[in-house]
């Protein structure tokens, strides 16, 4: 992989509100939206590929900044709403206008991306600036015509879907029949038509009759890619549900429950902890499911509820860990995941700005490291190691110089070609993988 | 006695947990975007754990100590809490007051020496945790929470006593544990039918008449329900703490209220509760006093 790109978010504010916390690209690959926590989107897009040099793709520039969301604040409850971005869905493309969800804690809004590079010009009644003409000098009519410009990007709310949701928003998915999307939050699930702000149907609800028999919340949820009457959503017990909503209005009732029983043998204070699930994502066949915990990555079959068909240990050096991981509140952190545009490689973040990638056919892995330093332009990131003790290479870091304020929790792949948008902290790194840009 | 040390370590362990998870879950009120819940709700599990864990050092240390009269429980008044998997029990029980046995604050589940914790788990409450786990650093053995809940002498209200089967030497034991009942109860729906206003009796301090209004009928019922139990002296505090009825917050409280009464008897020097026993608590355990306050004003 080469480096390809950094960007820096920057802002006037405070220490933090610039961090990224989503990052995702549009169906085509060709615009990249990132939100961070102070309710900021920034949208990339590629330039167009350069015919004189076939082999060398386009780069991502910034395409527009908005202010989605703005700090709230719930009289009623006394409770601050942040205004943080927690997550970015593209609606697929039905025109030439761009449109995209973005959602905080509480509400999510749909927002309209338009190009404008012609603006008409010979108007009878108003000159250049706009200032109306002094009539005596109007002598004839003319037609107003169109002329091009400078590239303006215009972004406008569209709809603004609010109060459907007690606690804290966590995703939103797009249904593949580009009318409606879902909006989890820890306890339920609610179905929103895109055109209809003032209704929302609640499909899911794990919330307990009595609040102390609360045993698992829900962490994440996505539709399935091809299939519009099926979702799937995680809970924190580590369990994934996959609900069809022909069966029943309310999709309480699973119709399959993924889950792997617990290994006795690594019981610890904490592994309920460990064992919840962080992020969810259907495979682009539809097949399978790739799912985050807090130590590993697992690919599930649809067809299998027993077990996983695929493990993946992301940093189980961490798991002697897991008492001071606790003290300092990273255990709690949520990793996301990703899949290739072939589904053949897997990839999820870690600590120290490492990021992981996963071979599913060679069951090859390798670790790779986001920073200024390997990320010049045209740079080849090199491999780096984790060593446990034992022998240790030139270059290896070892576990206990890991840099756990450096965490890359969200990464993201282009849906067809190899190249990668890795969040760390209040950077963006893009990554191509220039030799073999095609899926293999 | 090396075991006896690590048995230490494992208590250590535990307790550092407890102070720092209730540590978490306090500042957690004051982060900004209000209360996580799917946080807590984590948390709350490191909590128990570390409870079990510390609570069953201290039962087995209490068990080490001369053992006490036998005085197993009455025949069960109302529906059986324990698993029935424990079998018969040994004829001629009788109920009988508790002698100078040492006063256990709180131990609603009495730990007993069991097979590895992979066996399914008929010995477990419904609604309790799953097995109980071993610290960070594996040195306990796993203990397993017997079922032994009280049996209610008195309808509706918790006698105070939990009796203890050993599975090993089939001992059957009764053990003081005032501070148990509202945990019992928040553990066995069965015990107190009326069950979760009954635990905000044992907490101390003034407690004031309003009932909150949860967001859903369902889900004050709970809580409210018409049990005429009203005063949630907990949560009308946590309400004068911070002036919004919130659904989330309350959440927390109900979270606290899970690991229990036993468990601020546990922290507390204050609560010199004259009704009940108390264990005293180890100078260790002094120093979560503060914590206590914290939790109790929750």
């Amino acid at each position: 992989m080469e480096g390809e790109s950094i960007y820096e978010i920057d802002s006037e504010d405070g220490v933090g509100a610039d961090i990224i916390s989503t990052v995702e690209f549009n169906h085509t690959g060709e615009l990249l939206a990132t939100g961070d926590k102070g309710g900021r989107v920034v949208i990339f897009q590629r330039e167009p590929e350069s015919k004189n040099e076939p082999y060398s793709q386009g780069e991502y520039n910034v395409y527009s900044t908005f202010q989605s969301h703005e700090p709230e604040f719930d009289y009623l409850k006394s409770l601050e709403i942040e205004e943080k971005i927690n997550k970015i869905k593209w609606l697929p493309q039905q025109n030439a206008a761009h449109s995209l969800l973005s959602t905080n804690d509480k509400t999510i809004k749909l927002w309209k991306i338009t190009e404008r590079d012609k603006r008409p010009e010979g108007y009878n009644l108003k000159d250049e600036e706009g200032k109306l003409k002094d009539l005596s000098t109007v002598t004839s009519l003319q037609v107003p015509v169109l002329k091009p410009m400078d590239l303006m990007v215009e972004v406008t709310p569209r709809r603004i879907f609010a109060n459907g949701h007690t606690y804290h928003v966590n995703s939103i998915s797009v249904n593949s029949d580009c009318e409606t999307y879902m909006s989890a939050d820890d306890l339920r699930i609610n179905l929103w038509h895109l055109a209809i702000t003032d209704r929302s149907f609640n499909i899911v609800d794990i919330k307990p009759a009595n609040m102390e028999d609360l045993t698992e919340v829900i962490t994440a949820s996505e539709f399935h890619p091809h299939h519009c009457n099926l979702f799937v959503y995680s809970s924190s017990k580590g369990s994934l549900r996959l609900c069809d909503m022909r069966a029943s209005a309310l999709c309480d009732k699973h119709s399959k429950l993924y889950e792997e029983p617990e290994d006795p043998s690594n019981r610890s204070f904490f592994s309920e902890i460990i064992s919840s699930v962080s992020d969810v994502k259907f495979s682009h066949s539809g097949r399978y499911m790739l799912t985050r915990d807090y130590l590993t990555v697992k690919v599930w079959d649809l067809n299998m509820e027993t077990k996983p068909v695929e493990t993946y240990q992301v940093h189980d050096y961490l798991r002697s860990k897991l008492c001071s991981l606790y003290e300092n509140d990273c255990i709690f952190d949520k990793f996301e995941c990703a899949w290739n545009g072939s589904d053949s490689v897997i990839m999820t973040g870690a600590y120290n700005n490492f990021f992981r990638m996963f071979d599913r056919n060679t069951k090859r892995d390798v670790t790779l490291e986001a920073s200024r330093e390997s990320s010049k332009p045209r740079a080849i990131l090199k491999p780096r190691r984790v060593c446990v003790g034992g022998k240790r290479r030139k270059d290896d870091i070892s576990v206990d110089s890991l840099d756990f304020t450096k965490k890359i929790l969200h990464t993201a792949w282009h849906p067809t070609e190899n190249i990668i948008a890795i969040a760390a902290t209040n950077n963006l790194y893009i990554f191509q993988d220039k030799v073999n840009s095609e899926m293999h | 006695m090396l075991r006896g040390r690590r048995r230490m370590e494992g208590a250590l362990d535990a307790q550092s947990l407890i102070s720092i998870s209730l540590r978490k879950i306090h500042s957690s009120r004051t982060q900004r975007g209000g209360i996580k819940l799917h946080k807590n709700l984590l948390v709350s599990y490191v909590l128990r754990n570390a409870r079990q864990l510390y609570l069953s050092e201290r039962y087995a240390e209490l068990y080490r100590r001369p053992p006490p009269p036998h005085a197993p429980y009455p025949p069960p008044a109302a529906p059986l809490a324990g698993p029935p998997e424990l079998g018969p029990l040994p004829p001629g029980a009788e109920e009988q007051p508790p002698g100078p046995m040492p006063r256990g604050c709180g131990l609603p589940e009495p730990p007993v020496l069991l097979p590895p914790p992979h066996d399914p788990a008929p010995l477990e409450l419904p609604g309790a945790p799953p097995q109980p786990p071993s610290p960070c650093r594996d040195s306990a053995p796993g203990f397993y929470r017997s079922g032994g809940c009280a049996y209610p002498a008195l309808p509706g209200h918790c006698s105070g006593r939990t009796t203890v089967l050993d599975l090993d030497t089939h001992v059957v034991t009764t053990v003081e544990n005032g501070y148990l009942a509202p945990d019992c109860c928040s553990q066995c729906p069965c015990c107190c039918p009326p069950a979760p206003g009954t635990k905000r009796k044992y907490y101390p301090g003034p407690g004031e008449e309003d009932d909150e209004d949860e967001d859903e009928p369902a889900a004050g019922g709970g809580a409210a329900a018409g049990v005429g139990v009203a005063p949630c002296p907990k949560r009308a505090r946590f309400e004068e703490l911070s002036p919004e009825p919130p659904p989330d917050a309350s959440n927390i409280s109900n979270l606290i209220s899970i690991f229990g009464s036993g468990f601020t008897g546990l922290v507390s020097r204050q609560q010199a509760d004259s009704e009940h026993g108390q264990l005293c608590s180890k100078q260790a355990l002094a120093s979560l006093g503060a914590w206590t306050r914290a939790i109790v004003a929750f």
